[in-house]
């Protein structure tokens, strides 16, 4: 009875402040011309390099894509409170210098230390929690049902599966906060970074093979997930594609410890050692696993478990240590 | 009318033994490894007997077969013996054709346990044992402890009923509490979710040596359980009157039947079905006593519990299948199947 008498309570509140701010937050669904309007704008106001006019071009193409109803903030200022729910673009928004307006973030948000974490859930999100905070805009991996309805802007920024959804994410986030060049430049720092590790791979005659290692069941990625096809820029062969041969199945299949020993991969590279607290040292302590190359010549490369569930801007660091575990290894055939 | 077969005959033994050993045989053989079938076989009876066999192996091939295949096989052996036995003991402890090894909270205990170790990191554990397998195992009989206190309440003190009932409470406190920290830690979903489903497909001579003895000793304590629970299966009344201490001898089996599972269930995940389904096939194949029904629930448990194993790491290879959805997808049917050819009779 008396939890009835508050749903009614809040759902009155709800409508009076939807119906008192929604001016400034007016939803459109045609982003194309807000984002020509935006870029217009923002070039009267600050100096811009040449990645201005294909941010254009990314905006607008990505416009198509984002699956909220992005208004770019074309009448009014940009946003000063800003929430993310998604690690990844918490990573993105400090890396364009646009931490400062970020108010909070949610609670898995542990990178850079300088953001706000709170109990905020991207998972299951409170819209009244959201809300506490008084945000002008909301940035979450996946469409938060109930902020428009309550005015608040949504911009959704899905998981990247290639680089170029990265840079577009970036782009999109400068011009939503207005730190375009920033983005502009960030993106083109990654973008020299990682030609500079794919340019210094020696040339192999039979490629290396490779396995990755998400948790201490072996569950693996084939390469038609976002990770495989960062390790496809370098040629690296996975072996647990045979599990996924025409790319149609599930990415993530758990592997056959004797598949695993007879396939003999040259390098592994662990995805657990967060999780699951695996070394190099507990890997070739399994039984069986003395038999595989990669163990034998201790080519055995431990990543950071929440660099490699995000797209964001540390791809980097994941792309330089990958291009060293590959460096490292001698452009041999081995057995 | 048929007298109903109180003693095991030599035939049926003889047939489950077969049963067993050529599922272990097929098991052996089949991989994604081409190994010579002979060489196979020779080598796991080296690993198995005291004395050295030359099974002409090249090293990698003596480790594929000895420390992942015939480990794996043994382990599920074992798991499915286990699981079946205690199933067919709680089904004659509570009279009760729905009764599986899990009744009295252990699944829910066991989840929980293993969701706090995954929780907080409990990688290491102690001893010969990992942290999950000690959370399992101490959340599994941490439930049916709970269970049999519950179900001490109340006028019909510790009956099957008031069990069943407590066991009913506590795993839906102790889901409700492994939900919960579940939601509040998804970065672990996946790994709780694949120890929940079941599986032997990281298993080695370090969980063989973890199970074994445990499960062969009580496995030999159960199969000889089979006229006690004849008795009980009267009632209670009638049992005690007849000179069996039920109260005493209820609380003895329990405990065996569910440190048994327990023991299973911190070694290879909730793999369900098997404890329940395996006794009613052999009750419809063998007869209803369960001096008969024990004993051969052990085997028939062993060979199915290593066909599904089989199946798993088969279906999709190189990919694997959890064997939760082997033992049920495949063992529904198979039941279907047995319950009709024998019920037409």
């Amino acid at each position: 009875m008396k939890s009835r008498v508050l749903v009614c309570i809040v759902a009155l509140l709800a409508l009076l402040a939807a119906s008192c701010g929604s001016d400034a937050a007016e939803v459109v669904a045609d982003g194309s011309d807000e984002a020509g309007a935006l870029a217009q704008d923002v070039a009267d106001g600050k100096a811009i390099e040449d990645e201005a006019t294909t941010n254009n071009d990314a905006m607008e193409d990505d416009a198509m894509e984002d699956e909220a109803t992005a208004d770019d903030d074309a009448t009014t200022d940009l946003p000063q409170r800003i929430v993310s729910l998604s690690p990844t673009s918490t990573e993105m928004l400090f890396a364009i210098g646009a931490g400062d307006r970020v108010v909070a973030v949610d609670d898995y948000s542990n990178f850079p230390a300088a953001a706000p974490m709170t109990d905020l859930s991207g998972f299951t999100p409170n819209i009244e929690a959201i809300a506490g905070f008084e945000p002008d805009l909301v940035i979450s991996s996946g469409p938060i049902e109930g902020l428009d309805a309550i005015g608040i802007e949504n911009y959704v920024a899905p998981a990247a599966t290639n680089l170029d959804d990265i840079y577009a994410q970036i782009e999109q986030l400068g011009a939503l906060t207005g730190n375009v060049g920033e983005s502009a430049e960030l993106v083109l720092q990654m973008q020299t970074d990682i030609d500079a590790v794919l340019a210094s791979l020696p040339e192999r005659e039979t490629p290396l093979t490779y396995y990755h290692e998400l948790d201490n069941t072996l569950y693996s990625v084939t390469s038609g997930t976002f990770i495989g096809y960062v390790y496809d820029l370098f040629g690296l062969v996975n072996v647990a594609d045979p599990a996924d041969p025409d790319g149609e199945a599930f990415g993530y299949p758990q592997l056959n410890q004797e598949f695993l020993v007879t396939a003999n991969p040259d390098i592994i590279f662990l995805a657990d050692t967060l999780c699951c607290e695996q070394t190099a040292e507990t890997v070739a302590a399994r039984p069986g696993w003395d038999l595989i190359a990669a163990v034998q010549n201790g080519n055995i490369v431990e990543l950071n478990d929440d660099v490699l569930s995000r797209w964001g801007p540390r791809i980097v660091d994941f792309i330089e240590i990958v291009g060293a575990a590959v460096n490292e290894l001698e452009p041999v055939a081995t057995s | 009318m048929n007298a109903i077969p109180t003693r095991t005959r030599p035939a049926w033994f003889l047939a489950g033994v077969a049963f067993v050993v050529g599922a272990a045989v097929l098991a052996l053989l089949v991989g994604p490894t081409s190994i010579p079938k002979w060489g196979t076989l020779l080598e796991s009876l080296d690993r198995l007997l005291p004395f050295t066999i030359d099974s002409g192996l090249n090293e990698s091939q003596q480790t594929i077969v000895g420390n992942l295949r015939l480990p794996r096989v043994i382990l599920a052996m074992l798991v499915g013996a286990s699981l079946a036995a205690a199933g067919s003991t709680y089904q004659g402890i509570f009279r009760n054709p729905l009764a599986s090894p899990y009744l009295l909270g252990i699944a829910a205990g066991g989840g929980l346990g293993a969701t706090i170790a995954f929780v907080n990191d409990w990688g290491d554990g102690v001893g010969a044992f990992d942290g999950v397998q000690l959370g399992a195992f101490a959340g599994s009989l941490l439930a049916v402890a709970l269970t049999w206190t519950v179900g001490a309440t109340g006028p019909c003190d510790r009956s099957t009923t008031s069990l069943i009932l407590a066991g009913v409470a506590v795993t839906a406190f102790f889901t409700a509490f492994q939900t919960f920290l579940q939601q509040r830690n998804t970065e672990d979903l996946r790994q709780i979710y694949t120890w929940i489903l079941g599986g032997l497909n990281t298993s080695g001579w370090t969980e063989v040596a973890q199970l074994a003895p445990v499960a062969v000793v009580l496995l030999i304590v159960l199969s000889f359980s089979g006229r006690a629970l004849d008795i009980m299966a009267v009632g209670d009344e009638e049992a005690t009157t007849l000179g069996l201490p039920v109260t005493q001898v209820r609380f003895v089996l329990i405990v065996v039947a569910s440190l048994l599972t327990a023991a299973s269930v911190a070694v290879s995940g909730l793999i369900g079905f098997v404890g329940l389904i395996i006794p009613h096939a052999v009750r419809l194949l063998f007869g209803a006593s369960f001096r008969v029904i024990v004993p051969l629930s052990i085997l028939v448990g062993a060979g199915f519990m290593v066909l599904s194993d089989l199946a798993a790491r088969t279906l999709l290879t190189p990919a694997e299948i959890p064997i939760g959805v082997i033992t049920a997808f495949f063992g529904a049917p198979f039941f279907v199947f047995i319950l009709r050819s024998t019920t037409k009779s």
